[in-house]
């Protein structure tokens, strides 16, 4: 789970049609497996950059194919959703099991994990019960090694009866024999004879009553065996989907019925209930997969997660944890806001040049000087300044996030914080969510698809937003500077604005819980659903991995969206600011009408105007900004933040604006991305009214009560 | 039920249990059999969260944390150390 191009791109809110299949020569692949088993990994060193991201049909639940070539053949690889079972009710599992069912991939590739493969083999049993043709892939061989943890891969393809491979899918090692035993699966070159767990003589017996009529019914389209599990545990979310692939439900058979119901009766006459065979079924996985573990695992020292436990004690601990979490956030914002002032003074030095050189290639081919003012002074300006605010804080912030994310220390801030989360009724992955949202809130939304409860998930959708994504972090980073730090200079400026845009999250954090809360009390009433969160063991990243993950990934994706909106809008707000009536621009008529409102919450008119017009994307709020109080029309070339000061200053600012101005960018209406996101998950006009009102309405009253206090108590 | 039977989330750091019964029913008791918490598995308790809940538990292999409203539903028989 990741801020990447494929979870944020926009083609994840297109609806795909269901398994499409564009040639027939294609062999289709299906990739299943836990979560943080490195699965994604696997993913993309097969496919490399060859990928589509779409969502299963009707459903919130990323899809992404991809594709790769092996000896002169074609293969497409299907991401299934991680889950630890094909058996509970999440959609996760009802799309991956409905894929391995009647996708028919060719192959089925389950990723384990080497570190923990014992309880990754429940999936690989379950997966193995309704098709042939499963490929192990047990992952992460490198991290077993460092542990101390072997695998006997020979013996466990022995005993699973499918081949097994080992890989170190980050260092790419073992990939090629993966192609090789997948290539084999699929054109039937290699036998599979899966073990088939065993589930008693009682249960058994009644499987075999049934497995033979459903055979003759479903005429070989399904697995009978599977099939009349599904039936004889009941209540299977299966049992539906196998009735809608089949065009019919097997219980209309006469025979089947009776068959089924004799079975039914004869289990409550030996006291046992449809709850004491789904938990016989389960047990009965889970003990094959305890006994195959047994068998294949060796564990050269005995305390192999010892070190695990002991980072986990610091940085989870009762008194360091959540200052930790702190303090490493804040370290993560000040290298961005130390770390990207030169390169954006550089940018901003090198595209300024640039214009003057496109006014006078303008010149020369004789355009006219509204033209030239249009795309120059207009688009282009309002684009290189976004490029220059923009790119270099992205460029630092998104490595160091994603470093954070790679070594395993996400879950542990969602452990360290459930319990607030669990107090606001919310759900501790709610956390992750956010932190998702430090990067994009669009992409924040979509991650909420992590949380299963309807309830909690809507809840960490309306709220993400309290969040300052990347594109309002330029905007706040440039408050902090301007208006808190004094003339000390260089590092302590820069602390002193890390530790105000820091207080600026904390505060964007208790407001989440504060919003959290009183929705659970309100329209969003229940109790929190149960929680269950894996705290996976750490590990050790791979910086280059990570640089160009987040560099492609993510810092090109969210600059390419910001460029996109900030040509055209600068375009129209080029055109506000220049066509006058009665000597006023329209911008200037905007502002004017918004003045005493705006100016009651203690900003001004100008600067409600920018957020309104900086709905496409908080980027260019500034911009638009700078652009409104110059009096020209048009983005003035500040080469410092001391020009912006002033500029802002001899608007009427005071600090209370710039709090103010700060409050109002934690605490408004989502940017229309996100909106348009929320609108794609939600499925629905209210929740997204809703999600715009409730940080709309907390930014006003934030900002009403900050001037009015200020105002009361005579400062600022 | 036995009198030696305590609630997971009553079992002390550092200490162990092996499972002996599941009260939450329907999604919740799915998921917790799907981790592997099935009769007789060994959980040990690894520590607290900074707020004292969530608790994070070693199950077969794994570290999973749980509230205490999921953990006081699996009970479950201390071991002697």
């Amino acid at each position: 789970m990741g801020l990447t191009k494929q979870s944020t791109s926009l083609g994840v809110l297109k609806g795909t049609t269901g398994v499409d299949i564009e040639a027939s020569d294609e062999i289709i692949v299906a990739l299943a497996g836990n979560p943080n088993t490195g699965k994604s990994t696997v993913f993309n060193s097969l496919t490399g950059l060859k990928q589509h991201t779409g969502n299963w049909p009707g459903k919130t639940v990323t899809r992404a194919r991809g594709r790769y070539r092996y000896r002169d053949r074609e293969y497409v690889l299907v991401d299934l959703p991680g889950t630890y079972s094909l058996l509970a009710n999440s959609m996760e599992e009802q799309v991956a099991g409905e894929f391995i069912c009647f996708g028919r991939p060719e192959a089925t590739v389950v990723v384990t994990d080497a570190t923990c493969l014992e309880r990754n083999l429940n999936l690989v049993l379950q997966i193995m019960e309704i098709t042939d043709r499963v490929v192990v892939c047990v992952n992460l061989m490198d991290e077993a090694a460092r542990k101390g943890i072997n695998i006997d891969l020979e013996r466990l393809s022995a005993l699973l009866g499918v081949p097994v491979v080992g890989t170190a899918a980050r260092s790419g090692r073992g990939l090629s024999a993966l192609k090789s035993a997948i290539e084999g699966v699929a054109f039937g070159r290699i036998n599979t004879s899966p073990l088939k767990v065993g589930y008693g003589e009682m249960l058994e017996g009644a499987v075999k009553e049934v497995e033979e009529r459903i055979g003759v019914l479903a005429g070989g389209r399904i697995n009978a065996r599977w099939t009349a599990l599904r039936l004889l545990e009941g209540d299977s979310p299966f049992i539906r989907s196998i009735y809608r692939h089949l065009g019919f439900e097997l219980e209309e058979d006469k025979d089947l019925r009776q068959k089924l119901a004799d079975i039914r009766e004869g289990f409550e006459g030996w006291g046992i209930s449809s709850e004491e065979v789904r938990d016989g079924i389960v047990s009965a996985i889970v003990k094959t997969a305890e006994g195959i573990g047994r068998q294949v695992v060796g564990f050269n020292r005995k305390a192999h997660n010892q070190l695990d436990y002991k980072i986990d004690s610091i940085l989870t601990s009762k008194t360091f944890g959540i200052p930790i979490m702190v303090l490493l956030l804040g370290v993560v914002f000040w290298i961005t806001i130390q770390g990207a002032n030169v390169p954006s003074d550089l940018l901003a030095e090198g595209l300024f040049w640039i214009e003057g050189r496109l006014f006078v290639l303008l010149d020369s081919i004789e355009a006219p000087a509204w033209v030239a003012d249009i795309l120059v002074a207009g688009v282009y300006r309002t684009l290189a300044w976004v490029v220059s605010v923009m790119l270099p804080p992205m460029a630092i912030f998104f490595p160091l996030f994603t470093l954070l994310e790679d070594l395993g220390y996400l879950p542990r801030v969602a452990f360290n914080l459930d319990h607030y989360f669990k107090k606001a009724c919310a759900h501790g992955k709610q956390a992750l969510t956010m932190c998702m949202g430090f990067g994009c809130n669009a992409a924040g939304v979509i991650a909420c698809r992590i949380i299963d409860s309807p309830r909690e998930r809507l809840i960490a959708t309306i709220t993400n937003n309290f969040v300052p994504c990347n594109g309002r972090f330029p905007m706040l980073i440039a408050m902090a500077v301007i208006f808190s730090a004094g003339s000390v200079g260089g590092v302590v400026d820069s602390l002193v604005a890390t530790l105000v845009v820091l207080a600026a999250i904390v505060l964007g954090v208790g407001i989440t819980l504060l919003v959290s809360r009183l929705l659970s009390k309100t329209i969003l009433k229940g109790l929190p659903s149960s929680f269950t969160l894996e705290l996976p063991p750490y590990r050790k990243p791979q910086v280059g991995r990570i640089i160009i993950r987040s560099v492609f990934d993510r810092t090109l994706f969210v600059l390419g969206r910001a460029v996109a909106v900030a040509a055209p809008a600068g375009l129209v707000i080029w055109v506000m600011a220049n066509t006058s009536f009665g000597g006023v621009s329209l911008l200037a008529h905007g502002a004017r009408l918004l003045d005493p409102f705006a100016r009651f919450m203690g900003l001004d008119g100008y600067i409600l105007m920018a957020f309104i017009l900086g709905f496409p994307a908080n980027e260019i709020v500034i911009p638009i900004l700078i652009m409104s109080y110059t009096a020209g029309g048009t983005m003035v070339e500040l080469d410092s933040l001391a020009e912006m000061r002033q500029l802002f200053v001899d608007n009427g600012w005071t600090w209370v604006t710039a709090a103010c101005m700060m409050l109002f960018s934690l605490n408004h209406w989502p940017c229309g991305t996100t909106l348009w996101t929320i609108r794609k998950e939600t499925q629905s006009w209210k929740w997204t009214w809703i999600s715009l009102l409730v940080p709309t309405i907390t930014g006003i009253l934030l900002c009403i009560m900050a001037a009015q206090g200020a105002r009361l108590l005579g400062i600022g | 039920m036995s009198a030696n039977l305590i609630p997971l989330d009553k079992l002390p750091v550092g200490a162990s249990g092996k499972v002996r019964h599941l009260t939450a029913r329907g999604n919740a008791r799915r998921r917790m059999l799907d981790l592997g918490m099935i009769y007789d598995t060994t959980i040990e308790t690894l520590r607290k969260s900074p707020a004292g809940d969530p608790v994070a538990y070693q199950i077969r292999g794994a570290v999973i944390a749980l509230r205490s409203e999921e953990a006081s539903k699996i009970f479950i028989e201390s071991i002697k150390q």
